[in-house]
């Protein structure tokens, strides 16, 4: 069973709202969501962020997603007040980004840690504009490489997780480019920010002393349309 | 010089409660200047709670007492004050152990752990308008008060009056953390909520030490 998650917000229905986001992308994954104050009011409570902690927990371990600073703290107490502390962990990350970019982890079956570090790089995300006249290009040790995709959901959520998840252990740093859009490949968030579909002509970029393998994985992955 | 007993703590943590109710409309409207106003209530309601609490169980030692009053404002306060202040008495209950009454050193000792506790959980340093601003230098005053031959009230009137001064203090600062921080510049010119609660409390601890004598 893959990881658990818990969605601690201020506010119940932004929970569950958060928790149905993230469920759409990973049906398998357990998300509990939790919010407000045992009265009913916007805050955390300790007892129930407890109770979603143990409801959660799958065998995998669970990592928390918080809004913000209190359910931070909360998150965090009632993490500690475990039997097993180490069993789960608090993920510093934007609570949207971040429970989307966990639960399709979780959904790929990485560890609790992987899940939390998926929800932390969940932070500036955002697909920024490739450099037009990048200095690195003229260097030598940068890998290029254009795929076409031939897959049917283009670099949806579980191609783009395979991708990133293809780069685990590399010492490589690669981007995916379309069009003007670039992305790091390691973020899932930001390869599915690109918007890449059926018939996309994406650019990979690699440096790094493992740069020609991981170019390399990436277009096996396509080659085999994601299917793995 | 009277120590400080476990019946000194329950009554502190009495009078901190009815302090706290005193000044809730004080604590909201400062709250809502920078914050999301709930302070005020969050206290009262912790604050009756844990009296509630440690009325009803009773605490053989004074580390018993605080470590209730920390469980008891964890589980019910549902804003920031419920795990730094519960995290805060956590720490000082583990550092006053289980002796039966506290001298003026082990007053600071437990005051300096609980601001660790509160320094652990919340990450905010001197000068971010938190209740760090009124904990730090209060720490200070009550170390020295200690050091320099102090029983338990005066470490508390030597922490609570620079837990004031602290507080006030606040006023002109920029918030960088908590839900203040979220305003910028326009956080200046307030007093921060939670270190006005925490000079309150100090006070509150001081006062009731102070008159048994």
């Amino acid at each position: 069973m893959s990881v658990g998650l818990v969605l601690v917000s201020h506010s119940r229905r932004l929970a569950e709202g958060v928790a149905e986001l993230a469920e759409q992308m990973a049906p398998g994954v357990r998300i509990v969501p939790t919010g407000g104050t045992a009265d009913g009011g916007t805050g955390t409570d300790f007892e129930s962020v407890s109770a979603a902690l143990e409801e959660a927990e799958t065998g995998s371990g669970v990592v928390l997603v918080y809004d913000l600073g209190s359910a931070h703290m909360t998150a965090e107490l009632a993490v500690e007040a475990l039997d097993d502390p180490s069993g789960a962990v608090v993920a510093d990350g934007p609570l949207v980004e971040g429970a989307v970019a966990a639960a399709v982890a979780a959904q790929g079956d990485r560890d609790k840690d992987a899940v939390a570090r998926a929800a932390a790089d969940a932070v500036g995300t955002d697909t920024r504009q490739a450099a037009t006249s990048d200095p690195e290009s003229q260097q030598p040790g940068v890998v290029r490489e254009e795929i076409v995709l031939d897959n049917e959901v283009g670099l949806h959520a579980r191609p783009a997780a395979l991708l990133s998840r293809s780069l685990t252990g590399m010492q490589a740093r690669v981007t995916v480019a379309l069009g003007d859009k670039e992305a790091d490949a390691s973020s899932v968030l930001g390869v599915m920010g690109l918007g890449a579909q059926k018939g996309d002509r994406i650019a990979l970029r690699a440096t790094g002393p493992d740069a020609v393998q991981a170019v390399q994985r990436i277009t096996e992955l396509a080659d085999n349309n994601f299917d793995a | 010089m009277g120590g400080c007993s476990t019946r000194d703590v329950i009554a502190a943590v009495r009078a901190g409660s009815e302090a706290v109710t005193e000044h809730r409309d004080e604590l909201v409207r400062l709250d809502r200047e920078i914050g999301d106003a709930d302070h005020g209530e969050n206290m009262e309601r912790g604050f009756r709670a844990a009296v509630s609490q440690v009325e009803s169980a009773p605490s053989e030692t004074p580390g018993a007492v605080l470590k209730l009053v920390a469980t008891t404002l964890i589980s019910s306060v549902g804003g920031a004050s419920g795990p730094l202040y519960g995290t805060a008495f956590l720490r000082a209950a583990s550092a006053v152990g289980d002796v039966t009454e506290l001298d003026g050193t082990a007053v600071a000792a437990a005051l300096q752990a609980g601001m660790e506790g509160v320094t652990a959980r919340g990450k905010a340093v001197v000068g971010d308008k938190t209740m760090i601003d009124a904990l730090s230098p209060a720490v200070d005053a009550a170390k020295s008060a200690a050091g320099s031959g102090h029983g338990p009230s005066g470490v508390l009137a030597a922490a609570a009056e620079a837990a004031h001064t602290g507080a006030r203090n606040t006023e002109e600062l920029v918030a960088r953390k908590g839900r203040a921080s979220y305003l910028g510049e326009r956080s200046a010119g307030h007093v921060d909520p939670g270190a006005r609660s925490t000079a309150l409390l100090l006070g509150t601890f001081a006062e009731t030490t102070g008159v048994r004598r």
